[in-house]
């Protein structure tokens, strides 16, 4: 019946994912190595409103702002180097989810590296204490007694 | 016997704890300003009641305060008595008038008070965003020389100006502003 249909068509828009609406924008590029750089930029810059989201993601106004200035700059000939260049200039390096290399950055950039080798030489620490103090081989009496357990524990167990 | 080895886990927890309490009074969103130091980017724009063309020149000399707001941004009505009040002491408070409707903005202006030497129109944000604005209110203050010297995003109140802005600002009014109300009308 029609109210069935209704309930049903509800349920399976219900089922449509929201996070495939992202940002819904056209842009007409003039080739499809400048689209390809635009995607690439977009999700490499940082939206410095909604601060966990990429430009391509946000829906901020300022989100939307840089895309457009991204287009543009696109689309006049600018280098990769050169939009991330304006873009610092204007909001820091804090636009960018993989900034260069300064006193600010620094210990993003070194601590997994140290972190690694923390972890390295605790596995190694670790590793070593444990060789000393694994225990002596079995004693002959200790062999028979323990082959003398397996056995009765191997009857026990099969029927 | 105790072993140094053994302080090792609890060395290291302290150090955590010790960075995520400083973490705790970190304001996360508070960006560092780009264009700090730098001077006012140069701009030609429209001044919003009188229609005259803007340059970055009008801005001088300063020290002077560069606010970002829009008659769409709550908080700007919030801050707006205070601005009132620092331009009746002789502030020298230029406007921005960010990604707006002029002539709503004219409006707000007629019915709140106008507490701005002049008014830069930004419709399309383009010299909010050459500033580095991510949102309004923002309030800048730029030296003698025009040179943006401190950054403040959100609400600009007494205690805000008293810490921030104050040592742009030399004077004794903030202490006992009512004496020297009016001062500079």
């Amino acid at each position: 019946m029609s109210v069935s249909r209704t309930v049903i068509l509800w349920a399976l828009l219900s089922l449509l994912p929201l996070a495939a609406w992202g940002v819904i924008e056209t842009y007409s590029f003039s080739s499809a190595e400048l689209e390809a750089r635009y995607h690439s930029l977009s999700q490499e810059l940082r939206c410095p409103k909604c601060q966990n989201q990429n430009i391509a993601d946000s829906n901020a106004p300022i989100a939307r702002d840089l895309r457009v200035v991204l287009y543009e700059q696109l689309e006049a000939g600018a280098s990769d180097d050169e939009i991330l260049a304006f873009m610092v200039a204007r909001y820091g390096e804090f636009v960018r989810y993989r900034p260069g290399l300064d006193r600010n950055t620094a210990v993003l950039w070194v601590s997994p590296a140290l972190l690694l080798l923390a972890g390295a030489l605790g596995l190694l620490w670790h590793l070593k204490g444990r060789r000393v103090s694994l225990p002596a081989a079995l004693t002959a009496q200790e062999r028979e007694k323990l082959e003398r357990l397996m056995a009765q524990t191997s009857g026990e167990a099969d029927p | 016997m105790l072993r140094a080895e053994r302080f090792l886990p609890l060395l290291a927890f302290a150090l955590l704890a010790g960075l995520l309490y400083k973490g705790l009074s970190i304001d996360p969103t508070a960006l560092p300003a780009a264009r700090l130091g730098q001077p006012f980017p140069p701009f030609l724009q429209k001044e919003l009641i009188s229609g005259d063309e803007l340059t970055e020149q009008a801005l001088l000399p300063g020290p002077a305060l560069v606010n970002v707001w829009a008659t769409w941004c709550y908080s700007c009505r919030v801050e707006h008595p205070f601005l009132l009040g620092l331009a009746e002491r002789g502030v020298a408070i230029f406007g921005l008038n960010y990604k707006d409707d002029s002539v709503k903005a004219r409006d707000w202006l007629v019915q709140l008070g106008n507490p701005y030497r002049l008014n830069i129109v930004d419709e399309d944000g383009a010299l909010g965003l050459d500033l580095g604005v991510y949102g309004a209110p923002e309030t800048y203050v730029i030296d003698e020389a025009g040179r943006i010297v401190h950054r403040h995003v959100g609400v600009l109140d007494a205690s805000v100006f008293a810490r921030d802005f104050q040592r742009w600002f030399p004077t004794d009014w903030v202490a006992d502003g009512v004496s020297s109300a009016g001062e500079q009308r």
